[in-house]
């Protein structure tokens, strides 16, 4: 890679990092809690900018689409159905600052450990797999994982079902 | 055509020329957004008026075809008015991140044989996941103009738009079997012979309804419907930002309109006539008959709008999806099993 280039590479890395760690950190500081969301959407954007960074065009789309179009969608969702949500006096943290920085912490300790420990070899030449080899993949190699993710999506929809058919039953 | 790909192994003169190539891109498809949006504005007022055995416009130059542009000079012009209790910040944005996505969408559309901005190998999951986005801006437009209606109206807009996202990407699936393929280019080129509404007509079907609810036109226009809501999401917009809003949406009917072109209408294949008016002749078409709905079809129940899109047509795509991979999979003959 000629200097421009991998300049702007690395130009490009430090907005993205920049913004997803920025965002992260206004997601657990800022008191609005839908202004909370709203950071996180930016920081969900930024890690999607990464994995494009990475090559890995599927996965930044179905990343967008799942979290962004969907999950984060849904936050935005309940918040607005909740009353009094936007209210000053509401506390939006509890009091479990300390165990959540010490799991936290362990957690990036283990991450580091692994990724430190890790026999790196550089490759010559990238190729990113299209989507017919991710497809081609998870049907084969991990057909395990890719049959429990489709268990957990059952479990949720039963579950999903079986809490609106107990409302409907109340009224 | 350069592409990133050169730019980062290659010298400084191709980077130059692909920030060059990008400006370009990037120009070209705001002038046609822009211009678009404008006409299809002035033309749902003629469709609309016709329908209803009016005129339409008709002042400002021949047919009122000028109507848009003074339109637009005059919301140029308007004060900028945001709500007292408003959340300025968020209410700044939200136009912004409606517009955005929708202008990103352009990237993958492909106009013609070499007329796309970057024919990317996951172009169409891009186009549904990029537009996605939009929903998030329509949140923050009802919510930071802190009135009932926008609130409203953007709950709806966003419980709609959720629920008919899944068979809207369900039904494009049976083309995407078809053609083994993202891109919209390969899309395209795979309908030289017979055009995808042949093949899938009940994924065309699926897919307009669920476009239809996708732009949030009437029949299901539940989200800005007038009689109740006054104007849903953007009731406290105007100027301007109003005409953010406004264009994005006109935007997303086109958007809508060409991924239907691509997908089963041949995109811009078809006789004598150049590619890309062939192209622009089928997406106009599509939005002549989204226009159409509108004065057909009476405005549906929330509650059957729901129905529709999860009983009906979710069951629907996947019966879609379950008969085109088996009529795939028996004319291989079983002979499709590996990455091919």
């Amino acid at each position: 890679m000629t200097e421009p280039a991998s300049l702007l590479a690395w130009i490009a890395f430090v907005c993205l990092v920049a913004v997803t760690v920025g965002s992260a950190v206004l997601v657990v500081t800022l008191r609005n809690l839908f202004h909370a969301v709203l950071a996180l959407i930016a920081s969900l954007l930024g890690v999607a900018g990464l994995y494009l960074m990475l090559l890995a065009e599927f996965v930044a789309a179905i990343h967008v689409l799942i979290y962004v179009g969907a999950v984060a969608t849904l936050f935005l969702f309940v918040i607005m159905l909740t009353v009094r949500i936007d209210d000053a006096a509401l506390r939006q943290s509890n009091r479990q600052v300390i165990p959540a920085i010490a799991l936290c912490g362990a957690g990036l300790a283990l991450l580091l450990a692994a990724l430190l420990a890790a026999p790196w070899t550089p490759v010559e030449e990238i190729r990113p797999p299209g989507v017919q080899q991710i497809g081609h993949d998870m049907l084969t190699t991990y057909l395990l994982p890719f049959e429990v993710v489709s268990l957990l999506l059952l479990v949720a929809l039963v579950g999903a079902v079986t809490l609106a058919r107990r409302e409907d039953q109340r009224t | 055509m350069p592409s990133p790909e050169t730019a980062l192994s290659g010298e400084p003169e191709s980077l130059l020329a692909v920030f060059g190539w990008y400006i370009l891109a990037s120009v070209l498809v705001i002038g046609f957004v822009t211009v678009s949006a404008m006409f299809l504005i002035w033309w749902e007022r003629k469709v609309s008026a016709h329908m209803q055995s009016r005129l339409g416009p008709m002042r400002v130059g021949w047919h009122g075809w000028l109507q848009s542009i003074a339109d637009a000079l005059k919301l140029l012009q308007k004060e900028n008015i945001i709500p007292a209790r408003a959340d300025r910040p968020v209410f700044w944005m939200a136009p912004v991140v409606v517009f955005i996505p929708a202008f990103l969408a352009y990237v993958c559309i492909p106009f013609g044989p070499r007329l796309i901005a970057e024919d990317l190998t996951i172009g169409l999951l891009y186009i549904l996941a990029i537009t996605s986005v939009a929903i998030v801006g329509i949140f923050m437009a009802g919510w930071a103009s802190n009135n009932k209606y926008s609130s409203l109206g953007a709950m709806r807009t966003v419980a709609q738009m959720v629920s008919y996202e899944v068979p809207l990407l369900l039904s494009l699936l049976g083309v995407v079997i078809l053609t083994q393929s993202l891109s919209m280019q390969t899309i395209v080129e795979s309908q030289a012979g017979i055009w995808f509404i042949a093949l899938q007509p009940l994924g065309f079907l699926i897919y307009i309804t669920a476009a239809t609810a996708e732009v949030n036109r009437t029949p299901f226009d539940i989200p800005e419907a007038e009689s109740e809501l006054v104007a849903g999401y953007h009731t406290e917009y105007s100027g301007m930002k109003f005409a953010f809003f406004f264009v994005a949406e006109y935007t997303n009917l086109f958007t809508i309109a060409a991924i239907a072109t691509a997908l089963f209408l041949g995109g811009w294949h078809g006789p004598l006539l150049p590619p890309v008016v062939w192209f622009l002749l089928k997406s106009y078409f599509i939005v002549f008959l989204l226009m159409w709905f509108r004065w057909t079809f009476p405005r549906v129940r929330i509650d059957q709008m729901i129905g529709l899109g999860w009983k009906v047509l979710i069951p629907l795509s996947f019966l879609n999806l379950i008969l085109t991979s088996l009529v795939v999979l028996l004319l291989q003959g079983g002979s499709a099993g590996g990455v091919s």
